[in-house]
């Protein structure tokens, strides 16, 4: 009998797939049911965010960070706004300041409602979604108090946030806050120790940590290869310094690992929730700072003086100069250590604005940790390392 | 049926829920059990399966999409409308064309399109699939997604709520129930 020639087997896996979290093309090559090579091709959301920031303003950029991570859009927005205050050298009242982190942690809730779920129906399981939904949606309904938009708020602003809490929202979000806890229960009672689950993620793409730092991991991945490395500790921006938290971390790297650290890590917004809801109690004052350079003035006053009147219309149409000069600011965001890169040459809109995403990061490791496994795994490695289209091709 | 109204002038002579609704169910339901079947016209009948059963294709691109997974979660919930994702374009009957069609994805896009089955229609959702929206001047983004596809109702917004998605369907069954179905 002549000798056969086997080939291995290429599959196209998106970008139309329900299991691709958007619009991911990964090019696979079988080895039966065995995947030797997992290659993701990009560039399907690519909107070219970069290049358009650099035609608008500085306000009017903010909402193009919105629209990146679109599951959590302020925690896009922090960046990017904080990267502005360096430049101008402008400091945020320390009510403004709270705010940011007490909705920075609220997105961050929303964001992990998002994903644990997704990443639970791709391995099989549905009411974990259904129910978390409900939370996500409370959650839009304090964005929506707040600002007026569900989901891309642009509600923080170079010097502290758009406007302030509304009346009885804080009351609204302490009860939500207490009630909340109960659903991340049901939902470990669901999933955390399911047979399917386990079965499908333990022991699936693992990172060792050797691994992770090679691979430039940062934030939930990181850490759920057991690095207590997190943004808000080691270098705090806003109020996270004077907050009390722990940074959870994992043990083995594995897609297991990776969704406890992403449920203890609601945990752990959390209690930032509840420390932030009560110092804004007691701390009141303006949200915004009182730099006529970035904020405009009053409405009140608008109507009433020429000059005011003349100063919001210059704020608005050609915006704040920025200092010549050059930053990066990187924050914890939900998936990781998202920066900015912001150079401005003294104009009113930015010379160059570089995006650091982390989810990109993330994605390139996608060849490393699917090698070896089965193809049914798939799913599960592109659902426990959280990525998101608009971020990664931004 | 959401829709429907007590408009007289409405043409598939529609009756909303209630005792009217149900008077004339009762009759249908003693004809059928006297004489063994009713008479309706074709139009109305596959009017009210199609209308009854819109199941779209899950075409979630950017973030339009959590919006559109929004509406069929609980609060929404479309499934009591009939409307069910359906992750092959085989079976499905609506695409929405859920956040911003760049170049790259277009002939995907119309790939999809083309392998839906008559009669098919498409959602474009929020301002990127309508015309380009806040990427209308990107090097990269297609100026709405109705240059690749024929669309029958637009959504407006950024994104728009899922509310307004909703309403975009109950808009959609209103406009299949419109277009007769034999009288094109």
């Amino acid at each position: 009998m002549s000798e056969q020639q086997i080939k291995n087997l290429n599959i196209n896996f998106g970008p139309q797939h329900p299991a691709a979290h958007g619009v991911l093309r990964l090019v696979l090559e079988l080895d039966g049911e065995i995947v030797d090579r997992a290659d993701p091709h990009i560039g399907l959301l690519h909107r070219g965010t970069e290049k358009l920031i650099e035609h608008k303003t500085y306000m009017q950029a903010t909402p193009y960070f919105d629209r990146l991570d679109y599951c959590s859009p302020l925690n896009m927005e922090h960046s990017y706004v904080l990267a502005v205050e360096k430049l101008l050298g402008i400091e945020v009242p320390e009510r403004g300041k709270l705010i940011r982190t007490l909705f920075a942690e609220i997105v961050r809730i929303a964001n992990h409602l998002l994903n644990v779920p997704s990443y639970a129906m791709d391995v099989g399981a549905m009411t974990p979604m259904l129910w978390a939904f409900e939370e996500r949606e409370i959650i839009f309904e304090f964005c929506e108090a707040v600002c007026g938009a569900r989901m891309h708020m642009n509600y923080f602003r170079p010097g502290g946030v758009a406007q302030d809490l509304p009346d009885g929202l804080i009351e609204r979000m302490r009860e939500w806050a207490k009630k909340f806890p109960n659903y991340v229960r049901d939902m470990e009672t669901m999933i955390t120790r399911n047979r399917i689950f386990m079965q499908r993620t333990v022991g699936i793409g693992v990172v060792t940590p050797e691994q992770a730092l090679d691979w430039a991991f940062s934030g939930p991945n990181l850490r759920a290869s057991g690095f207590a490395w997190d943004l808000r500790k080691s270098q705090p921006y806003d109020s996270y310094e004077e907050m009390d938290f722990d940074v959870p971390i994992g043990k083995t790297g594995d897609c297991y690992d990776r969704y406890l650290v992403r449920v203890e890590e609601m945990h752990q917004s959390l209690r930032i929730i509840h420390q932030c809801l009560d110092r804004l109690e007691k701390v009141k004052g303006p949200v915004k700072t009182d730099d006529r350079k970035a904020t405009p003035p009053s409405r009140h006053e608008m109507k009433r003086s020429m000059e005011a009147l003349i100063h919001h219309f210059k704020l608005f149409t050609e915006g704040f100069h920025v200092p010549a000069g050059e930053t990066y600011v990187a924050t914890e965001a939900p998936k990781g250590e998202f920066g900015v890169y912001l150079v401005s040459d003294g104009t009113n809109k930015p010379y160059k604005c570089k995006i650091r995403s982390p989810g990109y990061v993330h994605l390139q490791a996608m060849d490393m940790m699917s090698k070896g496994h089965m193809l049914a795994d798939i799913p599960a490695i592109i659902g426990s390392i959280d990525v998101v289209f608009g971020e990664i091709d931004r | 049926m959401g829709v429907t109204s007590g408009n007289p002038h409405n043409p598939m002579n529609l009756i909303p829920p209630g005792t009217d609704q149900d008077l004339i169910l009762k009759g249908v339901d003693e004809t059928l059990k006297e004489k063994g079947f009713v008479l309706s016209s074709v139009d109305a009948l596959v009017n009210w399966a199609r209308t009854g059963s819109l199941w779209p294709m899950t075409f979630g691109l950017a973030c339009c999409a959590v919006e559109m997974i929004h509406a069929y979660m609980p609060r929404y919930d479309l499934d009591r409308m009939g409307v069910v994702p359906r992750p092959s374009p085989r079976q499905s009957d609506v695409m929405i064309v859920a956040g911003t069609v760049t170049n790259k994805m277009a002939p995907a896009v119309r790939k999809v399109y083309d392998q839906m089955a008559e009669p098919r229609w498409v959602i474009s959702m929020g301002s990127c699939a309508n015309g380009g929206g806040y990427y209308h001047y990107s090097y990269s983004v297609l100026r709405g997604c109705d240059r690749i596809v024929p669309v029958d109702v637009y959504v407006p917004g950024c994104p728009p709520t899922a509310e307004a998605l909703v309403y975009g369907i109950m808009q959609l069954q209103k406009k299949i129930r419109r277009t007769g179905t034999l009288r094109r």
